[in-house]
């Protein structure tokens, strides 16, 4: 045990049992959890839509109504020719076009692939690929061999015809969260990402505050060791962070019935793991600010890349090459990998073993660094 | 002599800064030893290294008889430091307080137990063992500070100006204690701006532009042949408003120096000094009760004048 770390913890606990704000230390992930894991949605519902049949077919109707059963369109006009379904779009009267065109019916007769065009306004690039989606998803779920071809109106250039339908990207999805359902892609995430909010605020905080008290400075008078100091400081805020990420997923399984699939035992261990990770990071910030509100500024500075590039909204594997690399550096992101594999696909540990090591390796060098940097503190 | 801090030719530098420059001396055990300077002058430099928190550029510190940057962890076990600004925990209470000191220095509970009460009553903080030390005031924040600095009976204090900002009851409640635990062999190590305390220390060093400028007891000091020149001698000239007659007296060509002390003006005068003609001049300013007498010069004096001779060679 390091000199001083039963001493630290225990005065620690005191403070947290005191502190009026230990109480919404609690209270606040789960608003926020509430709050915006409802706000955060992208199911792509009634985008408005319109339909233009040339080829006036039997087919070519039953194939045009498929787009009124589904959820994520809403036709709202039946249009004549495909210029009038540009001018509807480029006017913003509608979002997505779907044309039958002239030899539609006579293909399928002739056991060819029939086309059905999708025109898709592009600058609202959510609902855009939500549209070429569900339109390729619509064609393979016919029982006719039917083929949705996207066209984007801001490029006006269709996709090359050799593209192969998205069969098995658009099976995973069905797979693993068989009713698209954005919770279970969100929630998950947003787990990992406040967190490591609160826990990094609480550990930053708590040691700023010795600094600006001068406690810290009487401290090192003292034969307390740095990793006692460290720590004896950090127990009673790994404690409070397990018991949140208890909370935490407790909610997310009974209010946004995102159940997990996946051991629970796997899950808070490698939990456990991330919380290490961002009482560290934590630390390391009480090394670098000097007051509470610049703890405070750079736990926010930490969270923006942790929201934008940990793969929380935006997948990984479609950042810009340059990103790429970067988002290695955010630990959140690997944490959000484990948490979205366990809790959505059952993975064993094994699959979960690079994201692991890697929080692992984050942790230990955080503590190596801050412990450095308080050697340097005290001289 | 038997040493309790013994600091030879210590030297820090910042870059091209010196911050202390070749300073040393030696505390004797039991002895209260009163360290001066103005503010930046390198004093607290001094006191972080002999605390073994900076490490010297070059010379050495010892304490207690061992090298500070041979045995930093031994070294805190023999020192306690109580810090200007109150650096306790204040959502603590004071018995919480004392115990987690306590327990950072690894006593036993019931060396610590024995230890806390032994405190208590001496410095008389039973009464408050259960109050949050956010809630007591300046003087009691102060004891229980040094409670906390010597729960683990140090061999060494430092006080870093203890008595700043408390009421002049709380300060002298504190030298008196101060005195008690100095007559128990604790060495005590205090830095302060306030002449009355200096004049308490058995011996006082004072640091200017980092570096040690005197060193000795008080009437060493005083006595100092750079403080008083030979011929020039210091006087007390007691009148009716010494502000009034501040600016003349000091155009005095005989008149080396002249500061108000209290009701009083100290001056220091040349041989060529003419009580006459003073009288005189204050008479045309329409001063009544004029009086001079000879005195000793102020620890206060000692310092204006060591600091101005200071300045003036660093000028030149």
């Amino acid at each position: 045990m390091p000199n001083g770390f039963v001493a630290v913890a225990s005065k620690e606990f005191l403070h947290v049992l005191r502190d009026p704000a230990t109480r919404f230390v609690f209270l606040i992930p789960i608003l926020q959890l509430v709050v915006f894991g409802y706000a955060i949605r992208i199911d792509i519902e009634d985008v408005p839509t319109a339909v233009v049949d040339l080829d006036r077919t039997r087919d070519s109707r039953e194939a045009l109504d498929r787009y009124r059963t589904t959820r994520t369109f809403e036709v709202r006009e039946t249009l004549g020719s495909i210029d009038e379904l540009e001018r509807a779009i480029v006017a913003g009267d509608v979002k997505v076009g779907v044309c039958a065109p002239e030899g539609f019916a006579r293909k399928l007769a002739r056991g060819e692939e029939a086309e059905l065009l999708v025109l898709v306004d592009g600058s609202y690039s959510s609902e855009a690929s939500a549209a070429i989606n569900v339109s390729r998803e619509l064609a393979l779920s016919s029982s006719q061999r039917l083929r949705a071809v996207p066209w984007d109106v801001h490029e006006l250039r269709r996709v090359p015809r050799g593209v192969p339908l998205a069969r098995i990207s658009a099976e995973s999805r069905l797979l693993f969260n068989p009713n698209l359902r954005s919770a279970n892609f969100f929630v998950p995430g947003l787990v990992g990402v406040i967190l490591q909010l609160v826990t990094v605020l609480l550990t930053a905080f708590s040691i700023v505050r010795e600094r600006e008290n001068g406690t810290l400075e009487q401290l090192m008078v003292t034969p307390v060791g740095v990793w006692g100091l460290l720590l004896g400081k950090l127990a009673p805020y790994a404690l409070i962070a397990v018991l949140e990420t208890a909370f935490v997923l407790t909610v997310m399984v009974f209010v946004f019935q995102v159940p997990i699939a996946g051991s629970l035992l796997l899950l808070a261990g490698l939990s456990l793991l991330f919380l290490l990770t961002s009482l560290s990071l934590g630390v390391i910030i009480s090394t670098l600010a000097r007051n509470q509100s610049e703890a405070m500024q750079m736990a926010f500075l930490l969270l923006l890349p942790s929201i934008l590039l940990s793969g929380f909204v935006f997948p990984l594997e479609s950042m810009p090459r340059p990103i790429y690399p970067v988002t290695f550096l955010i630990p959140v992101r690997y944490f959000i990998e484990i948490l979205r594999a366990i809790i959505l696909r059952d993975a064993p540990f094994e699959a979960l073993l690079f994201p692991s090591v890697a929080l692992a390796v984050f942790t230990a060098v955080l503590l190596i660094v801050s412990a450095l940097r308080f050697h340097r503190r005290m001289a | 002599m038997d040493l309790a801090i013994d600091v030879s030719e210590l030297t820090r530098r910042f870059g091209d800064l010196t911050a202390v420059d070749h300073v040393s001396f030696g505390v004797e055990r039991g002895a209260i030893f009163g360290f001066l300077g103005p503010n930046g002058s390198g004093k607290s430099t001094v006191v972080r290294m002999i605390c073994g928190l900076l490490a010297p550029t070059s010379g050495r510190a010892e304490l207690d008889g061992l090298d500070v940057a041979k045995e930093p962890l031994e070294i805190r076990r023999r020192l306690g430091y109580m810090s200007q600004r109150f650096s306790l925990y204040p959502d603590l209470t004071v018995l919480e307080n004392l115990r987690f000191f306590a327990r950072i220095y690894g006593l036993e509970r019931t060396v610590r137990e024995r230890r806390i009460d032994e405190l208590s009553e001496l410095l008389g903080l039973r009464p408050y063992l259960d109050r949050r030390a956010s809630v007591l005031s300046g003087g009691w924040k102060q004891r229980l500070a040094l409670g906390a600095a010597m729960v683990h009976e140090p061999k060494v204090l430092f006080l870093d100006e203890p008595t700043a900002g408390i009421d002049p009851v709380a300060r002298r409640d504190l030298w008196d204690l101060l005195f008690r635990l100095s007559g128990r062999g604790i060495t005590i190590f205090v830095t302060t701006h306030y002449m009355d305390e200096a004049e308490r220390c058995n011996r006082v060093a004072y640091i200017y532009l980092s570096k040690l400028l005197a060193l000795g007891t008080p009437s060493e000091l005083k006595a100092r042949s750079d403080v008083t020149p030979s011929g020039d001698r210091w006087l007390e000239l007691s009148c009716r408003s010494p502000t009034r007659a501040l600016a003349p007296i000091r155009a005095l060509p005989a008149v080396r120096d002249a500061t108000i002390f209290g009701e009083t003006l100290h001056l220091r005068v040349g041989s060529e000094w003419r009580e006459e003609a003073a009288r005189a001049l204050l008479a045309e300013l329409g001063e009544q009760g004029v009086g001079f007498r000879d005195v000793q010069p102020g620890l206060e004096d000692v310092f204006v004048t060591l600091t101005r001779t200071a300045a003036e060679a660093n000028r030149a």
